[in-house]
């Protein structure tokens, strides 16, 4: 676990991040990620960047409407409440289970978008609250839905030489329902099966997001409609079946049974809070 | 290579790495402080775990240069603090540990939820220690001592240096 030489600096402004961010170069928030993938040499670079504590990443703001979260705030920020909470609770309960405290306590939620693991927890977070990335490259900002940005497993439209600078979350209907379920071979351990369901945000449509299924974290159409329309259970097994043909190749029985339960288990919390 | 300055245990050590050289090998192999344990390398079995800035830190997910200007400390750094003492007379009543691989890096664990919280069931201990493994206890005795010194110290928080 020793990984290849390699540069490192740590940048003292989003500019000079951006300026070192030239070829063969990488960004580094909490290193959670990258530093195992780098050590198991599935990662190479010339030059980390560390961007983990540049006060462009860190700072955090809400309005009435929305909490922006900078890329470099850690999960256990999070958790502790220390930032803005857009899910009225959801975030602070989704960090607290997310991996462990030591690795909480570096991990940021803007490395774990870039990752885009497909089993990880803020992908499938953000996709539920709607939120938008604000990205800084060397041609300006741009701002795209966290629903775009992940293309793929472990595929982003990050191009090299941007950072993701902060997250723009709408915040939810005060009477908004939420819930997450997420199974896990270990507590801890990156999700099995992990959903995150928000019900009744005001006018907009009921999202039952599943991480740990298909290629990225997505919304479930049929099963997120069904809900909506307060179909049975019977009904809504048949939906999330449907979805989950159009999430995987050939999903076998467990696959199936293992995504439902997560669902329904989500469902039911969200119904009870 | 290059030349940095790390404030460890509240001594300020100069040493000489490579930026990919983590900061728990740096700490083993260069510094001589071989408290830190290595198991997985990759974040998993929370042997070498130590606290960055106060905050529980995985030392084999941090490079020693991250770590320049930021304040380490180790299981060696924990001689004097009251809410290890209390861990450690509990971990030797209770059979804690038997080849205590995983040892520094419970107590360090262990002594950061004391700090954050009261933990009052076997649960609360399990779940908070959940990213440490030890091969060789089976846990009960662990999760013994944790509780023990929770009920001792629900009013002692180690000083933040
Ligand atoms: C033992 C263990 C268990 C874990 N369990 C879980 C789990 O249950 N659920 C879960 O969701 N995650 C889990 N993780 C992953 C964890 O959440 C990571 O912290 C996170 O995925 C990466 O964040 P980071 O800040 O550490 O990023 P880094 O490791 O520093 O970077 C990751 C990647 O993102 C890029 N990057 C980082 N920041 C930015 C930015 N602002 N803009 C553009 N690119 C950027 C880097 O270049 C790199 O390619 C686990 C990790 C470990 C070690
Ligand atoms: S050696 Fe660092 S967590 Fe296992
Ligand atoms: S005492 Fe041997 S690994 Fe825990």
């Amino acid at each position: 676990m020793k990984p290849a030489p390699f540069d490192y600096v740590r940048a003292k402004s989003l500019g000079e991040a951006l300026a070192a961010l030239g070829d063969d170069a990488m960004p580094l928030a909490g290193g959670q990620s990258l530093l195992p993938l780098l050590g198991l040499r599935m990662a190479s670079a010339r030059l980390l960047v560390d961007i983990g504590h540049l006060d462009e990443l860190r700072q955090s703001s809400a309005t009435d409407a929305t909490v922006t979260l900078g890329a470099a705030v850690t999960h256990a920020e999070i958790e502790d409440g220390r930032v803005p909470d857009p899910g009225h609770g959801l975030m602070r309960s989704i960090a607290r289970k997310l991996a462990y405290r030591a690795v909480r306590n570096q991990g940021t939620i803007g490395g774990s978008v870039a990752m885009a693991d497909p089993a990880a927890d803020w992908p499938a977070c953000l996709v539920a609250l709607g939120a938008t990335a604000r990205i800084a490259g060397p041609d300006g900002e741009r701002r795209v839905a966290v629903t775009d940005l992940i293309e793929d497993i472990y595929t982003t439209s990050l191009v090299p030489g941007e950072i993701i600078v902060s997250f723009d979350i709408p915040r939810l209907h005060a009477a908004a329902k939420t819930g997450t379920a997420k199974v896990m071979r270990k507590t801890g351990a990156f999700a099995m099966s992990f959903v995150v369901a928000v019900l009744h945000d005001g006018d907009q449509a009921d999202r039952i997001v599943l991480a740990g299924a298909g290629r990225r974290a997505e919304r479930l159409a049929e099963t997120s409609d069904a809900v909506a329309a307060g179909m049975d259970e019977a009904a809504l097994r048949a939906a999330v079946a449907a979805d989950l043909a159009g999430l995987m190749d050939a999903p076998d029985d467990y696959a199936v049974r293992l995504h439902t339960a997560v669902v329904l288990r989500a469902l039911a919390e969200a119904r009870r809070s | 290579m290059r030349t940095i300055t790390l404030s460890v245990n509240g001594e300020d050590l100069t040493v000489t790495v490579e930026p990919r050289e983590s900061l728990a090998d740096v700490l083993r192999e260069r510094l001589d402080l071989t408290g830190t344990h290595l198991g997985c390398e990759h974040g998993v079995c929370g042997a070498c775990t130590i606290e960055v800035d106060g905050k529980a830190t995985r030392a084999c997910l941090i490079l020693a240069v991250m770590a320049e200007g930021r304040r380490i400390t180790t299981i060696e750094g924990l001689r004097d603090d009251p809410v290890a003492a209390v861990l450690r007379r509990h971990f030797h009543e209770q059979h804690a540990l038997q080849c205590g691989f995983c040892t520094p890096g419970m107590l360090i664990m262990a002594r950061d939820l004391l700090n954050r919280s009261t933990p009052s069931s076997e649960k609360d201990v399990r779940e908070g220690l959940a990213g440490q493994m030890c091969r060789c206890t089976g846990y009960a005795g662990i999760v013994r001592a944790v509780l023990a010194a929770a009920d001792e110290t629900t009013s002692t928080r180690s000083p933040t240096p």
